[in-house]
């Protein structure tokens, strides 16, 4: 099982939690000048890499935020937990 | 190769089973190959199985990573349906589901193909309004299936709980009567047999590294066993497909996510049918052998790493433990789980790529086992020609960018 460091509230069980998908992923500005193809890459394309991922992460019983956080997608580990806004840590960093 | 029969089996008997002949060869890669099949799955193996035997192409091989059936073919939970809600899935698996039919005797070896039925539980009113839907839409379709009442699923299954008091109670289902199971390796071990015998070469340990192009057409590939070259690529590795994507150079709408499933202690024979349950995630059968076949549903989180959480397993099993509370007691023996390829409206990408002579079989997601030989008759027709096979035009990777989505997160869901 996994303990999740809410940047709020601190260590909690995973069940708390409940995973939002791929991060950083900006909504284009001026939509009404996007093809169809940049429309497909933003609704649908993802990188899901194997190894590190960075992603959003709800509190959903706890404190309701969302945060970023970077985890391993081979291992699970989550090296690091970031507030949305911040400068996503470098990949490496633990 | 010689034909498995009655025959094949009392002259082995005869020398106590010890002279029987490898089912398929393990060659060495040749440098060239006319096709090249990247993936010795289910899907991967009847894709050459039926280049060979319907397409005449016979100097191709099938590049397996690990060992053949070792991912998702041999990790998931053996179920066959073909209750599909829209036209164009429908017509795509109860395709598959026809090949079934007659697979063991095509291949010349037993995939314990039972077709023992589907239940699809429905526990609130709007489940049993989308069952009511999706069977007029199956039999439409000319798909079997009907509805039934919690009564008769009662006859059928006499341990199922259906008290009307729990949490979810259990109002009705849908039921395929030609649905069922078959042995999941077999299924591997067959098709990689019977493409053996037409010449492909299956390669294991083989890992490809680096997909190679020139002026935007596939020239061949790099590997752990060294360079291999062909014009044609077809790429079926579930989970592994932005992987190679990404070598490729192009990006997927596909997130790869942890299904697992578990199989108790042995029991005796008691449930002689497959029961799902989409809403409280859960389906269970009965193997051969006597194990319960569980699956539970996908962790909320990409992850490559082949095992799921332990809370979908607890969610589960609860679900289990109240429709069925006779199995509180039944010990579970082994749990695992696989990367499974989900895409955003449920349903396979079946054709052609950016890259010329690329083409890619992805985003089956939770039930890519049920369409196996399906998804390789039309992914041989697309390799060998270039050109999707009709059944899987509506499949293809342009249909994000057009937008013409098929739904199925009502018959694909998570169950399978």
């Amino acid at each position: 099982m996994f303990l999740i460091e809410c940047p709020w509230c601190g260590l909690r069980d995973e069940t708390e939690f409940s995973c939002a998908g791929e991060a950083h992923i900006a909504r284009p500005l001026e939509t009404e000048k996007l093809s169809d193809e940049e429309w497909a890459d933003y609704l649908f394309m993802r990188s899901n890499p194997k190894g590190a991922h960075r992603e959003q992460w709800l509190h959903a019983a706890g404190c309701r935020r969302y945060f970023n956080a970077l985890r391993d997608t081979v291992t699970y580990k989550i090296s690091a937990t970031y507030k949305i806004g911040e400068t996503p840590p470098s990949e490496g960093k633990k | 190769m010689s034909k498995y029969s009655i025959f094949s089996l009392v002259r082995n008997a005869i020398s106590y089973h010890e002279n029987w002949a490898a089912a398929w060869r393990s060659p060495e890669p040749k440098q060239e190959y006319d096709a090249l099949i990247i993936g010795g799955g289910g899907h991967g193996l009847a894709t050459a199985y039926y280049l060979a035997k319907e397409h005449g192409m016979t100097n191709i091989a099938v590049l397996e990573k690990g060992w053949i059936g070792g991912g998702n073919t041999g990790r998931n939970t053996t179920i066959v349906r073909s209750n599909y809600l829209w036209d164009e899935s429908a017509h795509l698996y109860e395709k598959s589901m026809q090949l079934w039919e007659g697979l063991s005797q095509d291949l010349n070896y037993n995939v314990m193909f039972s077709q023992r039925g589907v239940y699809n539980l429905g526990h609130n009113l709007q489940d049993m309004r989308d069952i009511q839907r999706r069977v007029n839409a199956n039999r439409l379709n000319g798909i079997d299936g009907h509805v039934v009442s919690p009564e008769e699923i009662k006859r059928a299954i006499p341990e199922i709980n259906i008290d009307q008091g729990c949490r979810y109670p259990i109002l009705g289902a849908s039921f395929q009567p030609r649905g069922g199971v078959a042995r999941h390796d077999a299924v591997a071990w067959g098709f990689a047999r019977g493409a053996d015998r037409y010449g492909v070469d299956i390669i294991q340990n083989c890992e490809v590294t680096a997909i190679r192009q020139e002026n935007g057409a596939v020239t061949g590939v790099e590997t752990t066993r060294g360079r291999i070259n062909a014009k044609k690529i077809g790429v079926v590795v579930a989970g592994h497909c932005s992987v190679l994507a990404e070598m490729a150079g192009f990006r997927m709408p596909i997130e790869s996510h942890p299904l697992q499933a578990l199989v108790s202690e042995p029991i005796k024979p008691i449930i002689n049918t497959v029961i799902m349950s989409n809403a409280v995630h859960g389906y269970i059968s009965q193997s051969d052998k006597g194990d319960l076949v569980i699956g539970a549903g996908i962790d909320g989180y990409n992850g490559y790493g082949q095992r799921g959480s332990f809370p979908t397993i607890e969610h589960t099993v609860a679900a289990i433990c109240e429709m069925f509370p006779i199995f509180k007691r039944v010990r579970m023996n082994r749990q695992w789980g696989g990367i499974v390829d989900t895409a955003p409206d449920a349903c396979p990408i079946i054709g052609n790529t950016p890259v010329e002579g690329l083409y890619f079989n992805c985003g089956w997601g939770t039930g890519g086992f049920k369409a196996t030989p399906g998804s390789g008759w039309v992914f041989a027709h697309n390799v060998a020609t270039g050109e999707p096979h009709e059944l899987n035009r509506p499949f293809s990777l342009d249909r994000f960018v057009t937008g013409f989505l098929i739904d199925e997160h009502g018959a694909a869901g998570v169950a399978h």
